[in-house]
């Protein structure tokens, strides 16, 4: 027998739309959902491999209980409700003797992220927190200083812009198909394509101009072209005039940062920046210049964010055809949202998140998301209280916080570790107790609410059985919920009883989602009225370059540029990236993916290699302040010459994933665990590196 | 006769290894045998830019193959309303006469099957009247399957939009 099932990837995050092909019970076929615009059939090299996660048998198949030390790799298989019966007595030991609060549950953001927040609120824990926070707390908190709207809330419409600036955000690498297919439409219809980066990557190799800028200094860069848009007026001035609060405060500040200043600081010529601010206001306002995917770079990581943005703004490019757009939601089309959990009424949590987002010692980052790198220093330090138990949900702190020594001696305090994955990863490999997540194949998901300038829900929807004892992510939250005596927060007996719960008065049935996938509110795009009409959520209702949020917790809207240091004496800066094949440190042990990636390299400047004796491809030790590994050598002069780069996530320690265990180095091993303080982005540029050959 | 050509639009590939992934998916194949594999070439400088080329590497589907000629036992095979060359896997041996025999190393070795197997442009896809599993989930739809005919016009009429200098000329 033979169905087709309309679904969502979730190889990364993105949650591309997908086609399911299912004969006798086996999938046989996916492919990009083709009635979705830049899908059209299309799957990134992960979404092709995800039949092979599905047949992996490296995978968890069944719960497990830790037998020896954490991180022995001694496991013994259970059954559900031993595995569920044993994490439901320890949690309520920790809760009863040291309050909700003493759990974290950290995850990577999902269809379900709701039901488990609802899962923490029931027993009174602030502690949720999403990798988000790692990836880009700095860009949303930029993103909230400027427009009252956070990153998520905001998209950009490649496909009409004219000309696009790409700050290390390797769109062609670092895959999201829709964006890829939008960028490439607007290549195709002449857009340029300026791409500013320490390393060459595949996207540098499809620029018409690419800058390998000295690593750190993008901010100098930036207030080089602020001050030349602002000296020859180059910007929008009708709508600078009317939405921009703070321009003159901004004029006064780039005074200085000339372009020859900037020469100095980045490498990058005066006259070069002085053409790019011209050519891009001759394109003004079909322009992007792009606040990134990942912002986690340095200390002032806000500040760069807010850069980008504020150049946007000049050129009158934000809710701009060919610009950013605010994602709208079924409320512009009179329609409603689906159902959450956390809309039920929780008890009152009385204490502060153990980031301590919220409070004055960490007022801004957003705490939708929290601000995970705190979690190895509140556990070790106590402070704000002592935590006891953690729910690693495909969030790895071992693969995704700096300093995984740190983490380790950090989580070794923890009473509870429970890992809820679908592979042995590192923290399932540290864990007292895996719980296997099904595959996105083998279950139904919570519905996603997906804005933009046509408001859509789509549904992941189960493919296949799970082939292993595994089980949906939501339904596991709720059995153990059930164990500690909160299971009425979740009124549901499996995922569509859920998804139906969700979708009751949005006037859509599960149904309705069958014909393509997804579930449309109105048919056109909607943009706001850029003369009367644009909603800044702002205390002033305007564009902050000044910025209350800011100012109001005691920052600055302007602080002065700190120079960036240059290493030296076989000493580098660190920076870290992606390629097609990976996903953070998900997809290292697949079968397919590694066959084409299975380690990473250090890449380093040829003559920088020269001087310390290293061949390409020979083994060098490379050492931190924290950590030290051993890696080939990538000998090249498409790096600059300051820096060394790697592809993060690599270096597994979990032996069951036996392609990836022990292959290459992990980033996060060799970085420093320091942070934007304002933001809320790791910094995780801010590492230096001593090299040598091994 | 051979009717059909596997046409890859360079500028458009972004190198991600889709194709490959899916046809090995599509095919059910073990770690080793690539039928098709994008081979990076690159990057290097040129007139001041990093340019690197991403070059796609199926079977051609010679109008003359060598590998049938040489195989003995039958097994490869031309199909004769197409052209597609394809090996049966029933008759193949894994002689690998076909391996030495083909210049640009199109036929690879299964490992798990002790036989060989190659790129056969998913003739049961096209019989289903679908396109190949490389060409359908391209990342940036930069792979074209069709007649040879089709896919040389695709090329000129790329090129000539290229090169027409239609562009506004900006008085500033």
């Amino acid at each position: 027998m033979e169905k087709e099932v309309y679904s969502l990837c979730f190889m990364c995050s993105i949650r591309c739309p997908i086609k399911v092909l299912v004969k006798d019970g086996q999938v046989k076929w996916i492919e990009g959902n083709p009635h979705v615009a830049g899908m059209e059939g299309s799957l990134c090299p992960r979404g092709a491999a995800g039949i092979s996660l599905l047949y992996d048998d490296q995978r968890v198949q069944s719960p497990m209980i830790r037998v020896g030390e954490r991180g022995e790799g001694k496991w013994r298989k259970a059954s559900w409700e031993e595995a569920l019966d044993l994490v439901g007595s320890k949690l309520k030991e920790i809760i009863d003797e040291h309050g909700g609060h003493s759990v974290v549950l950290g995850e990577r953001t999902q269809l379900a992220t709701h039901a488990s927040k609802t899962f923490l609120k029931a027993i009174k824990s602030p502690n949720h927190f999403t990798h988000d926070a790692l990836c880009k707390g700095s860009v949303n908190t930029a993103c909230r200083s400027l427009f009252g709207y956070t990153d998520g809330q905001m998209g950009m419409q490649y496909n009409k812009a004219k000309h696009i600036v790409l700050y290390g955000r390797n769109i062609f690498e670092a895959v999201s198909v829709k964006e890829v297919n939008n960028v490439m439409q607007a290549l195709e219809n002449g857009a340029k394509l300026t791409y500013i980066d320490p390393r060459v990557t595949v996207t540098a190799t499809k620029a018409h101009r690419y800058w390998m800028i000295r690593p750190g200094t993008d901010l100098a860069l930036n207030y080089a072209l602020i001050h030349v848009i602002l000296k020859e007026r180059l910007y929008d001035a009708e709508y600078v005039d009317r939405w921009v609060a703070g321009i003159s405060e901004l004029q006064d500040f780039v005074s200085s940062y000339t372009p020859e200043w900037a020469e100095k600081e980045t490498g990058i010529g005066a006259d070069e920046i002085v053409t790019l601010a011209r050519e891009m206001s001759k394109d003004k306002p079909s322009v992007i210049f792009h606040f990134g995917y990942r912002g986690a770079n340095n200390t002032n990581e806000i500040y760069l964010r807010r850069s980008i943005m504020i150049l946007n703004s000049l050129m009158g490019s934000v809710e701009a055809p060919g610009g950013f757009f605010f994602k709208k939601g079924p409320g512009e089309e009179g329609g409603k949202p689906a159902r959450k959990l956390t809309e039920q009424k929780f008890p009152k949590i009385s204490v502060p998140r153990f980031d301590k987002v919220g409070t004055p010692d960490f007022p801004l980052p957003d705490p939708n998301h929290g601000v995970g790198q705190m979690l190895p220093f509140a556990i070790l330090s106590e402070d704000p209280y002592p935590l006891k138990a953690l729910i690693a949900y495909r969030f790895d702190p071992l693969g995704s916080i700096a300093d995984t020594n740190q983490t380790k001696k950090a989580l070794d305090k923890l009473d509870l570790i429970v890992a809820i994955d679908i592979n042995y990863s590192d923290i399932a490999w540290y864990a007292d107790v895996i719980l296997p997540e099904s595959t996105y194949l083998e279950r139904t998901d919570c519905v996603q609410q997906a804005n933009g300038l046509k408001p859509q829900m789509f549904l992941r929807r189960q493919a296949v059985e799970p082939r292993y004892d595994t089980r949906d992510g939501a339904m596991i939250l709720k059995q153990i919920a059930e164990r500690i005596g909160t299971g009425n927060f979740f009124p549901y007996e499996n995922m569509d009883e859920l998804v139906r719960w969700q979708l009751e008065g949005t006037g859509f049935s599960m149904e309705d989602f069958e014909a393509k996938g997804f579930v449309a509110y109105g048919k056109k795009q909607i943009f706001m009225d850029r003369r009367d009409g644009l909603k800044f959520k702002t205390p002033s209702g305007k564009i902050e370059f000044k910025s209350s949020l800011l100012e109001d917790a005691g920052f600055e809207s302007f602080p002065v540029y700190e120079p960036v240091t240059a290493p030296s004496g076989g000493k580098f800066r660190l920076v870290v990236g992606r390629n097609a094949l990976h996903t953070h440190v998900s997809t290292q042990n697949n079968p397919y993916l590694n066959e084409i990636c299975s380690e990473n390299e250090l890449w380093i400047n040829t003559e920088k290699a020269a001087e310390l004796g290293i061949n390409n491809g020979d083994p060098v030790a490379i050492s931190s302040p924290v950590g030290s590994g051993e890696i080939k050598a990538k000998v090249t002069d498409l790096i600059h010459p300051e820096a060394v780069f790697m592809l993060h996530g690599f270096g597994h320690e979990a032996k069951k994933a036996s392609r990836s265990y022990n292959k290459g180095v992990s980033d996060s091993v060799l970085q420093e665990n320091v942070y934007d303080k304002i933001g809320g982005s790791p910094a995780y540029h801010e590492t230096i590196v001593t090299v040598k050959a091994a | 006769m051979s009717k059909y050509y596997l046409f890859q639009d360079s500028k458009k590939c972004i190198g991600c290894h889709s194709c490959e992934i899916q046809c090995k998916t599509n095919k059910a194949l073990p770690v080793g045998p690539k039928p098709c594999q994008i081979i990076h070439v690159g990057p290097k400088m040129i007139g001041g830019l990093p340019r690197a080329s991403y070059v796609f590497m199926p079977c051609f589907h010679c109008e003359n193959p060598w590998c049938v000629a040489a195989c003995p036992t039958g097994a490869m095979q031309q199909r004769a309303k197409d052209g597609i060359v394809f090996v049966d896997h029933n008759l193949c041996v894994g002689c690998k006469t076909c391996v030495s025999a083909c210049p640009w190393g199109a036929p690879q070795w299964n490992p798990e099957t002790g036989k060989v197997v190659k790129c056969d442009y998913c003739m049961d896809r096209i019989d289903a009247g679908l396109k190949p599993a490389c060409v359908t989930v391209c990342t940036t739809h930069c792979l074209h399957f069709g007649k040879v005919e089709e896919m040389t016009q695709m090329r000129r009429e790329r090129h000539a939009r290229s090169v027409a200098a239609l562009e506004e000329v900006n008085p500033s």
